[in-house]
């Protein structure tokens, strides 16, 4: 053990992005005894693969004819389980600064969330960036993010006696408009339509509260904002049937899903074409030596942005990354059909 | 129909597609500035397919097509509603996600294209995510 701080994590490889083609990094860098912690922006683990199309076949995979995208993400969980990737979810990256100590260079890396990594090699695997909150395109909404419009909810009771617009028909509008009602002095949801794509339950529930006169349900669409100095007083809405109203509120939440964004990947410092991270195509490394980005988030001449062509990125990467994280170890390349050290890291050969 | 009349656009690189096979019709896109682009379409593609194709902005398509994402939203012309057609329930749903949404509002990825939508107009609204 060293003097460091104890609240840094330590790891051989530290990889950004918990979609499919981070999670088969866990493993081409487990056969080659190389740990790996997985960071992802989203609190559950499969990229794009879980958030946008769990349910939809994906035709391309080799070897599968058909798999959904949850399928896919669930195979990958037991293919690296031997190797006990520990993931840190819901936490954004913010910052990657390289170091050089008395072991080599290193890797700080930190996220939203407070936590500090100290890797030896870093692997970007983050997609097209990170998911991110819709922002509605109503004129003069930056002026109240932060104060009064608010697209997640941190603290429950930072909202405690306000008046809550809630707008969107989805769980998060559902699960918020129920769990704040009895915190606000009053919550009102608002929704384009008369059809919520929710959790039954919740919309039952919601209805309820609503019929007892214990919060609102309003039809329509937000078309403007009112107040001063970033404190809302009252949104301008629209109905279907294009009549507008004046909803007073002094918070509110919008909900509409989330957009991939590239995010503060643009400030680490490596070269970017695009919104894209250049890397070689021998070993998927980018402009600073010892971070790699594989996946969709790379670009060279002939790239693919297919799911198989991440898996091969991520194969080729690891082999670098062993150079720098074993630089006294001859790498040996070997079959996991035939090799018993490969086996044995496995589990599969007793 | 009417609108093949239409001279405002200025993509003229891109009538070099030209497949024997398959029937081509053109349909229009309308920015929110009002700026009009006719490009080539092949039935059977999506119209998101043809926006992508030929690098229409206004259509961001972040999921690919999945009906995932909401961001290929685009408002029909009124005279084309009937042809295009209403959006199914998954499609309704996915609409909850986009902004400004109308009565004439579809999912570009939703669109199959077809002799029947030959001179198809929609406009993209002024932000899809």
């Amino acid at each position: 053990m060293t003097d460091h701080d104890d609240a840094v994590i330590k790891t051989d490889a530290l990889i950004i992005g918990a979609g499919p083609v981070g999670l088969f990094a866990v493993f081409e860098l487990g056969l080659l005894d190389i740990k790996s912690h997985l960071i992802d922006i989203l609190p559950k683990i499969g990229g794009q693969c879980a958030e946008l199309y769990p349910e939809k076949p994906i035709y391309d995979i080799p070897g599968f004819p058909v798999v959904t995208g949850q399928q896919l993400v669930n195979n990958l969980l037991q293919q690296i389980e031997p190797f006990h990737p520990e993931f840190h979810l819901g936490e954004m990256v913010v910052s990657v600064a390289r170091h050089e100590s008395e072991q080599g260079i290193v890797f700080h890396v930190e996220t939203d969330g407070g936590k500090r990594f100290e890797a030896k090699t870093v692997l970007v695997a983050a997609g097209g960036g990170s998911f991110q909150p819709k922002k509605p395109p109503i004129p003069e909404i930056d002026r109240y993010e932060n104060t009064s419009v608010f697209y997640a909810v941190r603290q429950m009771e930072s909202l405690r006696d306000h008046h809550v617009l809630i707008v969107g028909g989805g769980d998060s509008a559902l699960d918020w408009a129920l769990n704040l009602q009895s915190v606000a002095a009053r919550v009102t949801l608002m929704h384009r339509r008369d059809e919520f794509r929710a959790a039954p339950h919740s919309v039952a529930k919601m209805r309820e509260l609503v019929a007892e006169g214990k919060m609102d349900l309003l039809f329509g669409q937000v078309t403007g904002l009112e107040g001063a100095g970033g404190q809302l007083t009252a949104a301008q809405c629209k109905g279907m049937d294009q009549a507008t109203f004046t909803v007073p509120c002094d918070r509110m939440l919008p909900f509409f899903g989330l957009t991939m964004k590239l995010g503060p990947i643009a400030e680490w410092g490596l070269n970017l074409h695009e919104n894209l991270i250049p890397v070689d195509t021998e070993k998927f490394e980018t402009s600073t030596p010892g971070i790699f980005a594989i996946g969709d988030i790379n670009t060279y001449p002939g790239k693919l942005k297919l799911i198989l062509s991440g898996f091969h990125e991520a194969a080729l990467a690891a082999q670098k990354a062993h150079r720098y994280i074993y630089p006294d170890k001859r790498l040996l390349f070997q079959y996991t059909t035939s090799s018993t050290s490969l086996q044995k890291k496995l589990g599969v050969n007793g | 129909m009417a609108f093949n009349m239409d001279k405002s656009e200025a993509n003229g690189g891109a009538n070099a597609f030209n497949y024997a096979e398959s029937t081509m019709t053109d349909v229009t896109f309308i920015d929110h500035s009002g700026e009009s682009r006719k490009v080539p379409a092949t039935s059977g593609m999506t119209l998101m397919e043809v926006a992508i194709k030929h690098q229409v902005p206004g259509i961001d398509a972040e999921c690919g097509g999945a009906c995932a994402c909401a961001t290929c939203h685009v408002y029909v012309e009124p005279e084309w509603m009937e042809a295009v057609g209403q959006p199914a329930s998954m499609e309704e749903d996915m609409l909850d996600f986009a902004f400004d949404v109308r009565p004439n509002s579809r999912l570009s990825c939703q669109i199959k294209i077809s002799d029947a939508l030959d001179g198809l107009r929609v406009h993209t609204p002024v932000r899809q995510s």
